[in-house]
C-alpha cells in the first residue's frame, strides 16, 4: 500500500498538515507514519513524504537520517532497545544487554534468523529508577531480569506464531 | 506536600473533573482576570526558575517577549533525554492537566497563539494523553477561541520527537520543530526575541516541571510559594534519583532539602549495606561529579549551594554510585552519551567527544599511557566554551571532573 490516498492515514496527515504553520514541519510525524505502514522508513516513504511537503526527497532523507527512532533499514517483527546508559547500567544493563543478544544469537543491532528480533542499545529513555528496561517497539518494559525477559521472548514466539496461523 | 506529583497524593487527577474538583484552573482563572503584565509579575515575585537545567527566572524569560509582536509562541519542552532524569513523564502521565494549565497561563501572560509541546519520540503514548486533554479542554471552552469568556484565544498543539538528546536544547528543538535538523542556532537573536524563535517569531521555550509549577503561584499566590525553599531557590523540586540506592524514585521536597535526607530518609541509603556511597552526579550525565562526602551531603539542593561545592543542582538527575563504581568507566559511559547524542554542527563537540570516547576506551582497555589522561583532560577543557550549544560544555565535564576527583581511578588503568 501507500500512505498517499491510503484512507487509514487520511485524517492524521490532514491534522498534522492543520497544525503547523508550515508544510515542512510536519516532516517528522509523517516520517512516523511512512514508518508505521512499510515497517521502516524506505525509499517509497521517502519520497511520498517528500511530494506531501513538496520537499526534495533528500532533504526528507536527512531528517530521517538524523533521528534514531527512524529505521533506515527492515527490523525484525519486535525491534527491542536495551538503554544501557548510565543509571541503568548500574543496575546491570550491560550485563543484561549482552545476555539478550547471546539468548537471542545475534550480534549488535541484528536480527533473529526467523525476523522475530532484532536488539540494540540505546540512550537514557527516561525510565532510571525502573532499569534494566527496554522498548519494544517504541512501548517500554520495565525492571527486567533474565526470567521476566525469557516469558516475555516466549510470549511474543507465540503471539507471532498465532499470528501467522491466523494467516495462513 | 505534592505540588506536582499530585497523581500520589489524588486518584484520577487526570480526569478534567477530578482536576478542576482539587483547585484545578482556579490558577487560570485568576490570570485571565489580571493583565497578562501582571501575571509575569506574578511569576517573577514568586522566584519561579527554570526546571530545565538552567534555573533561569522564569518571569523574566517571560518578560523579555516583546508586547507589541503580533504573533508569539509558547513551546513546551517534554523533550527529557537528559541521563537520569524521568520527572517530566511522571507529571505528564499522572496529572497531565496541570502541565496544560501551567502551559495557557504562561501563554495567556505573553499573549500567545499557539501552544506546542515538543515530547521526546518514545512519550508517544503520553501525546496521546495530552491530546485527549487538550479536546476535553476544548470541549469546556478552556482551549482555542474565547477561552473561558475572555476573548483570549490559544491553541494547544503537541509534537514528538525522534530520538535526539540536543532537541532539549531550546534553539534545536525550535528548528526540529520547524521540520529542519534538530542543531541549535546562532544567538543572538534569542529565542524570546523576533526572528529568533519558533517561525521567527518571540517564543518562551519552558520545561515540563517549570510550568507545572505556574498553577499554584497563581491560586495560592507567589508568596505561598516563595515560603517553600530557600531565599534564591524557591518551591519544591523533582529530584529524580537512581542508581545505587534502595528506593530510586522521583521525589518532590522543597528546595534546599539537603543531599542527605533525599538519599537517606527517602532513597533509603546505599542499595547494598556494605558498599558505602563514592560519588553522585546531581544534574545528570551533564552536571559536574561530587564524592559523598559528609560535607556534600549536608548540603542544601539550591542553585546557590551546589555552586558551593563545584557543582549544580540542574534538573537534579541524581545518578548515585557505591564505592565498587570505577570512575574511569563512569567516564567512559558519560561520554559515549555525548558522542552519540552530538549534532556533529560544532567541530569542537563533534570531533572531541569522538576522539574522548577512542581514548577512554584504550585507558579501560589498558592499553592507555598516563600522557593519555592528560591528553583527555586537554581536549575536555578546549571543547568547553566553544560550541554554540551547551552540550560541548556538558560533554566536557565528565572528563574534567571525574579526573579531578578520583586521579587513582584513572592511574590504575595506566600504570607505567
Amino acid at each position: 500500500m501507500a500512505i498517499i490516498g491510503n484512507p487509514k492515514y487520511a485524517e492524521r496527515i490532514d491534522h498534522h498538515l492543520a497544525k503547523y504553520e508550515t508544510k515542512r514541519s510536519a516532516v517528522m510525524p509523517l516520517l512516523f507514519i511512512a514508518q508505521e505502514e512499510y515497517g521502516w522508513v524506505n525509499p517509497e516513504g521517502i519520497s511520498e513524504v517528500a511530494q506531501i511537503l513538496n520537499l526534495d526527497p533528500t532533504q526528507v532523507k536527512s531528517i530521517a537520517g538524523f533521528y534514531t527512532m527512524y529505521s533506515e533499514q527492515p527490523k525484525g517483527k519486535y525491534w527491542l532497545q536495551v538503554c544501557t546508559d548510565l543509571p541503568c547500567a548500574l543496575k546491570g544493563a550491560d550485563e543484561f544487554h549482552a545476555w539478550l543478544k547471546e539468548e537471542l544469537g545475534v550480534e549488535e543491532g541484528g536480527t533473529t534468523k526467523d525476523g522475530l528480533f532484532t536488539v540494540e542499545h540505546v540512550m537514557c529513555l527516561a525510565a532510571c529508577d525502573k532499569a534494566p528496561m527496554l522498548q519494544c517497539n517504541f512501548r517500554y518494559v520495565e525492571n527486567l531480569d533474565q526470567d521476566k525477559m525469557r516469558e516475555l521472548l516466549a510470549k511474543w514466539r507465540l503471539e507471532a506464531a498465532q499470528a501467522a496461523n491466523g494467516r495462513g | 506536600m505534592h505540588i506536582l506529583l499530585r497523581g500520589r497524593d489524588i486518584d484520577n487527577i487526570k480526569q478534567l473533573d477530578v482536576y478542576e474538583g482539587h483547585g484545578g484552573f482556579v490558577g487560570m482563572k485568576k490570570a485571565l482576570a489580571m493583565t497578562p503584565a501582571e501575571v509575569i509579575d506574578v511569576v517573577k515575585a514568586s522566584g519561579l526558575r527554570g526546571r530545565g537545567g538552567a534555573g533561569f527566572p522564569t518571569g523574566v524569560k517571560w518578560s523579555f517577549i516583546p508586547q507589541h509582536e503580533p504573533v508569539k509562541y509558547v513551546t513546551v519542552n517534554a523533550d527529557e533525554s537528559e541521563t537520569g532524569t524521568f520527572k517530566d513523564r511522571e507529571i505528564m502521565e499522572e496529572n497531565p492537566y496541570q502541565l496544560i494549565e501551567g502551559s495557557l497561563i504562561c501563554a495567556y501572560a505573553i499573549q500567545a497563539k499557539a501552544i506546542y509541546i515538543y515530547l521526546r519520540g518514545e512519550f508517544w503514548d503520553i501525546g496521546d494523553q495530552l491530546d485527549e486533554c487538550i479536546e476535553a479542554l476544548r470541549a469546556k471552552g478552556y482551549v482555542g477561541e474565547n477561552i473561558m469568556g475572555s476573548g483570549y484565544d490559544c491553541e494547544v498543539y503537541t509534537h514528538l520527537g525522534a530520538g535526539a538528546y540536543i532537541c532539549g536544547e531550546e534553539s534545536a528543538l525550535l528548528n526540529s520543530l520547524e521540520g529542519y535538523l534538530g542543531q541549535p542556532r546562532v544567538r543572538p537573536p534569542f529565542p524570546a526575541q523576533k526572528g529568533g524563535g519558533l517561525y521567527k517569531e518571540a517564543t518562551v521555550v519552558n520545561n515540563v516541571e517549570t510550568l507545572a509549577n505556574v498553577p499554584f503561584i497563581l491560586s495560592e499566590g507567589a508568596d505561598a510559594f516563595k515560603a517553600i525553599g530557600t531565599e534564591q531557590s524557591t518551591g519544591n523540586k523533582i529530584y529524580c534519583v537512581s542508581g545505587h540506592v534502595k528506593r530510586p524514585d522521583n521525589y518532590e521536597l522543597p528546595m534546599g532539602t539537603t543531599f542527605r535526607e533525599l538519599l537517606y530518609d527517602h532513597a533509603g541509603g546505599p542499595l547494598y549495606e556494605d558498599r558505602p556511597f563514592k560519588a553522585m552526579l546531581p544534574s545528570g550525565g551533564s552536571g559536574p561529579i561530587v564524592p559523598l562526602t559528609d560535607e556534600v551531603l549536608d548540603t542544601p539542593m539550591s542553585y546557590e549551594d551546589c555552586a558551593n561545592i563545584g557543582t549544580i543542582i540542574g534538573s537534579a538527575s541524581i545518578i548515585v554510585m557505591d564505592e565498587t563504581v570505577d570512575m574511569t568507566w563512569v567516564a567512559s559511559k558519560v561520554t559515549k552519551f555525548f558522542a552519540h547524542e552530538s549534532c556533529g554542527k560544532c567541530t569542537p563537540c563533534r570531533e572531541g567527544t569522538y576522539w574522548l570516547d577512542k581514548v577512554i576506551d584504550r585507558i579501560l582497555d589498558g592499553r592507555g599511557s598516563p600522557d593519555d589522561v592528560k591528553r583527555i583532560a586537554d581536549v575536555a577543557e578546549n571543547m568547553a566554551g566553544t560550541t554554540l550549544c551547551a552540550l560541548g560544555d556538558f560533554a566536557a565535564n565528565p572528563i574534567i571532573h571525574t579526573i579531578r576527583h578520583f586521579p587513582d581511578d584513572f592511574a590504575q588503568h595506566v600504570q607505567t
